[in-house]
């Protein structure tokens, strides 16, 4: 019975051994497949294991981890001052995944990034946890703070840079929501999320007004007018005449376009007409720069440019291309003109800073957890929006409208504040209540630290436009801009 | 006549091995006690508070089972009982460190090693009991026919039971009282002593009357009975209790056993026609075998929008076993560290080893698969060495039962053959099963006994001339 009875054994052998060769198969040859598989759950679970690496704002996390006990992820995220800096951190969510820079610098956050490699051999060799990185923001809370609190109940945007580097001071978009509110994965997470989507709540609060909505820029963007006819050399003195009749027939057409109220503004210098907000002579000095070029200064500030990357994405501001009747309009920021907050923030800091536009960026350094930098972001040139000699021309203007023109409200004293208000019309037959814009920038004798751009919804009730810009925008301009000051 | 240069020694006994097997058993128990140790460090960052007990209770075990062994088959083979306390105290292990996820607490698949140490202790007294009372193997051959209508009763009952919701359609168990029993289990040794029993007897005529043909040579007719009866059993099995594996370990149990009694290869021939027959012919109207079949050649399939799934997949076990081993990696996760509870049901048993396969990784795997291995190699070296051919049968049918099973089990939780409803031994939770491997283990342990017990020594014969040892 020998002989067969070693064939068994052989037999029952070749069972283990198959059983090896298959463990082989799955445990090696397709354990990466199995591992990432967009099924696992451990892919999540891993995710949420350990604590997520912070947003910084001035030293201080906005963010947080905190340990859950329900379902299988161990820690969910918080937020300091949610709504506030909603707009700033995105949210990272246990079931609705990440956004903006929770989604961007995902996997700095997480530890799972390959420039933290070392870290994190180091830590399995050490038997520490693994941790992530840092992410320090640009933003400066006294700024984000007064943005916040000018903006109140109001529905609108403010985005704040420093010139003079590109860096983003303050992002601010209400109605705002709170991130923390369906970081985990609970039904009342399921059930906060819901209510805050655009089908279930028309003020749309996960909308982030600031970088990811267009305006129409109104009047704001009658100083991007104004540079373009300077270097193209329409007009050379802002205090000579210029070539602006009353009424004005916008061309090819029938149409006077009118100005808001009774203002001097026939053959009126282009000081003037920014100071009382003509619309005619800016108009007419689109017109007379044509669509062609003006699209071209207009991109030199940033429009149509689809991949502006803070790194969080802002929508894509547009000056269009288009007929003359409709460049006119656009000229004074109307027609298919479309802007974010940060585009016109961008526009006022550019002339603040000399022509210069820099690259506007939220994310100061990404910082490893033993606190090495990984990455710094260096201020770097966006372009050479305006010479110098039209960004003080320009300048002069536009520190002319908040001494005696339409912004006095932002006056501050002692420092030098340029601005400019704006009212955009919209909606069908402009059926829509305007929006107050206010851009700004204010000057000391170091340079010009900060440029502001308001933007408030729903600024009815005004009998004049601009006031409404003046007057709903530009005291949070103000604000803004001494948080900055302050410092 | 000068005897004083001639002088012969008289024998001195065989090795008996008994203080390498408490060496080796030495170490199956500190394993597992640190494996406890490693599970407790990972999940609370501290020794857990039963460790001392843990450690104690399998010592103890041990202790009890080596002693018993030492005095009742002195003999015996060192490696088998501290393979089979080692996988015993990992299965402890495991199964405590599913006790601690929440999700399979959630789940309803509550604290269960404290039940689990108790069966172990149960399968101890089997163990105990099988090499106390069982002073000879062959005593066991009186009871073939006996054996036979038990474990038909046996195979035969959860028939009669309604089948649980959770079970995916097995009728594998009955239920007294609070208990369920998988008796199915107990009747894997029960059945291999009537083989064993039978096939001893018939053994020459299913092997000699025949005739060739195509070169093979074929039974007569009515040997052909008890093959086809058996046949007929496990296909029974398959339809009435849906249960593959029980059913394929049973006709793969007989046919291996007929082979080594007759020593025709004609017979797996045989076997292997008519088990594939038996399995086209049930597959083709029993809708568990074809589900199984589909879970087994499409298991990601399960994560399809639900209009788009195969019929018949209803559960994403398999696919969930083979995250578990493709994230354990080469080295594992760690004890305590992986996520194995995501199988959900039977986690703790049927899937055991997919716990294995994430926290001990490939490495741990082949580990243990070849503690399996070694515990079947054994088995079968003891049928090499047994002197009597019902001891052998008995041996090699034992051994191989447990390397089907462990193929069965092993094979379907990776996903290699269709996945079938069984425990993986020692490892896996349920009381049926440990008690039942225990006592086969024993049962192995006492043949292995008589096989290599030293033959006593002829009796002197009277002409030789007396001998003495000069001691200088």
């Amino acid at each position: 019975m020998n002989k067969p009875l070693r064939r068994v054994a052989v037999f029952c052998g070749l069972l283990i051994l198959s059983l090896l060769v298959r463990d082989n198969w799955i445990q090696f040859v397709a354990a990466d497949d199995l591992k990432n598989h967009k099924n696992n759950r451990r892919v999540p679970i891993e995710r949420y294991a350990q604590p997520r690496g912070d947003i910084i704002v001035d030293g201080e996390p906005i963010t947080g981890s905190v340990k859950v006990d329900t379902g299988d992820f161990k820690y969910k995220r918080t937020y300091k001052n949610g709504p506030m800096y909603a707009p700033v951190t995105g949210y990272a969510s246990q079931v609705f995944g990440t956004t903006q820079i929770e989604n961007l610098q995902d996997s700095i956050l997480t530890g799972d990034d390959d420039r933290l490699f070392f870290n994190r051999t180091l830590d399995v060799l050490t038997g520490k946890p693994k941790k992530g990185g840092d992410v320090v923001t640009t933003i400066n809370p006294d700024a984000q703070k007064a943005a916040w609190e000018g903006l109140g109940d109001k529905k609108g945007a403010v985005a704040a840079i420093d010139p003079e580097t590109g860096a983003i001071l303050a992002l601010v978009s209400t109605p705002s929501y709170d991130p923390s509110a369906f970081a985990g994965s609970s039904d009342e997470d399921g059930k906060a999320w819901n209510a805050l989507q655009k089908k279930n709540n028309s003020d749309d609060p996960m909308l982030n007004r600031a970088l990811r909505q267009t305006y129409p820029p109104g009047s704001t963007f009658k100083v991007v007018t104004a540079a373009a006819a300077l270097e193209e050399g329409i007009y050379d003195d802002v205090n000579g005449k210029t070539d602006s009749p009353l009424p004005y027939i916008l061309p090819q057409t029938t149409t006077p376009l009118k100005n808001e109220g009774n203002l001097p503004c026939e053959d009126a210098s282009l000081m003037k007409a920014l100071e009382v907000s003509c619309n005619t002579v800016f108009a007419a000095a689109a017109d007379k720069v044509g669509n062609e070029k003006m699209q071209e200064y207009a991109e030199k500030f940033g429009f149509n440019n689809p991949k502006v990357d803070t790194p969080t994405r802002a929508a894509e501001s547009v000056y269009p291309e288009d007929n003359r009747p409709q460049n006119a309009m656009a000229g004074i920021g109307q027609a298919s003109n479309r802007a974010t907050p940060l585009q016109m923030a961008m526009v006022a800091a550019a002339i603040a800073n000399d022509g210069k536009l820099m690259k506007p960026y939220l994310v100061q350094q990404l910082v490893a957890p033993n606190l090495n930098v990984i990455e710094q972001t260096d201020p770097s040139k966006m372009s050479d929006a305006v010479s110098p000699e039209t960004a003080q021309k320009l300048q002069q203007m536009m520190e002319n409208v908040v001494e005696r023109g339409t912004g006095t409200n932002a006056k501050i004293s002692g420092v030098t504040v340029g601005g400019k208000t704006g009212t955009a019309q919209h909606g069908v037959d402009n059926s829509g209540n305007p929006y107050a814009w206010f851009i700004s920038y204010a000057k000391t004798d170091d340079g010009s630290p900060v440029a502001v751009a308001v933007v408030v919804e729903d600024a009815s009730g005004t009998a004049r436009d601009d006031i409404a810009g003046g007057r709903l925008a530009a005291p949070i301009a103000k604000d803004v801009m001494q948080a900055v000051l302050k410092k | 006549m000068s005897s004083s240069n001639t002088t012969t020694i008289t024998p001195q006994g065989a090795p008996n091995r008994r203080n390498t097997e408490l060496v080796l058993l030495a170490f199956a128990v500190l394993v597992p006690v640190f494996a406890y140790a490693n599970v407790g460090l990972a999940i609370d960052g501290s020794l857990p508070a039963g460790m001392l007990g843990y450690g104690l209770g399998l010592g103890a075990m041990a202790l009890v089972a080596h002693l018993v062994v030492r005095k009742f088959a002195p003999y015996a083979d060192p490696i088998l009982l501290p393979i089979a306390t080692l996988l015993n105290g990992l299965g402890l292990v495991l199964i405590w460190r599913l006790d601690q996820s929440k999700y399979l607490a959630r789940l309803g698949q509550g604290e269960g090693t404290s039940n689990q140490l108790m069966w172990s202790c149960l399968g101890i007294a089997f163990f105990v009991g099988v090499l106390v009372l069982l002073k000879d193997h062959r005593i066991l051959q009186r009871y073939t026919y006996i054996s036979m209508v038990v474990a038909l009763i046996l195979l035969a009952a959860p028939a009669f039971f309604p089948a649980r919701a959770q079970s995916f359609g097995a009728k594998i168990w009955i239920y007294i009282g609070p208990f369920s029993i998988q008796p199915g289990e107990f009747a894997k040794i029960i059945i291999a002593i009537f083989f064993a029993g039978y096939l001893m007897v018939k053994r020459d005529a299913l092997a000699l009357a025949s005739r060739r043909f195509m070169g093979l040579y074929l039974p007569r007719g009515r040997d052909l009975g008890p093959i086809l009866a058996v046949w007929a059993l496990s296909i029974l099995i398959l339809v009435f209790e849906t249960d593959l594996g029980t059913s394929l370990l049973f006709f793969g149990l007989f046919v291996v056993m007929l082979y080594v009694a007759t020593e025709r290869t004609s017979w797996i021939v045989f076997g292997l026609l008519m088990s594939a027959a038996g399995a086209a012919f049930v597959a083709s109207f029993e809708p568990h075998v074809q589900q199984r079949i589909t879970a087994w050649l499409h298991p990601m399939d399960i994560f399809l929008p639900e209009d788009q799934r195969p019929a018949g997949l209803i559960s994403d076990q398999s696919a969930q076993s083979l995250f578990s081993f493709g994230s354990g990696g080469v080295l594992g996760s760690g004890l305590g560290q992986g996520h194995s509870e995501l199988i959900g049901f039977a986690a703790k048993s049927d899937f055991i080893l997919a716990t294995v396969g994430e926290e001990l990784g490939l490495a741990g795997m082949m580990a243990v698969l070849l503690l399996y291995a070694l515990l079947v190699q054994r088995g079968m070296r003891t049928a090499l060495a047994a002197r009597d051919p019902f001891g052998k049968l008995l041996a090699v049918g034992l051994s191989s039962a447990f390397a089907l099973q462990v193929f069965i089990v092993a094979g379907g939780v990776m996903n290699l053959i269709p996945l079938t409803g069984m425990t993986m031994p020692f490892l896996a939770q349920g009381g049926s099963s440990v008690i039942t491997n225990w006592s086969l283990v024993a049962i192995l342990l006492k043949i292995s006994d008589t096989a290599r017990r030293p033959a006593p020594a002829p009796a002197p014969t009277t002409d030789a001339e007396p001998t003495q040892v000069v001691r200088l």
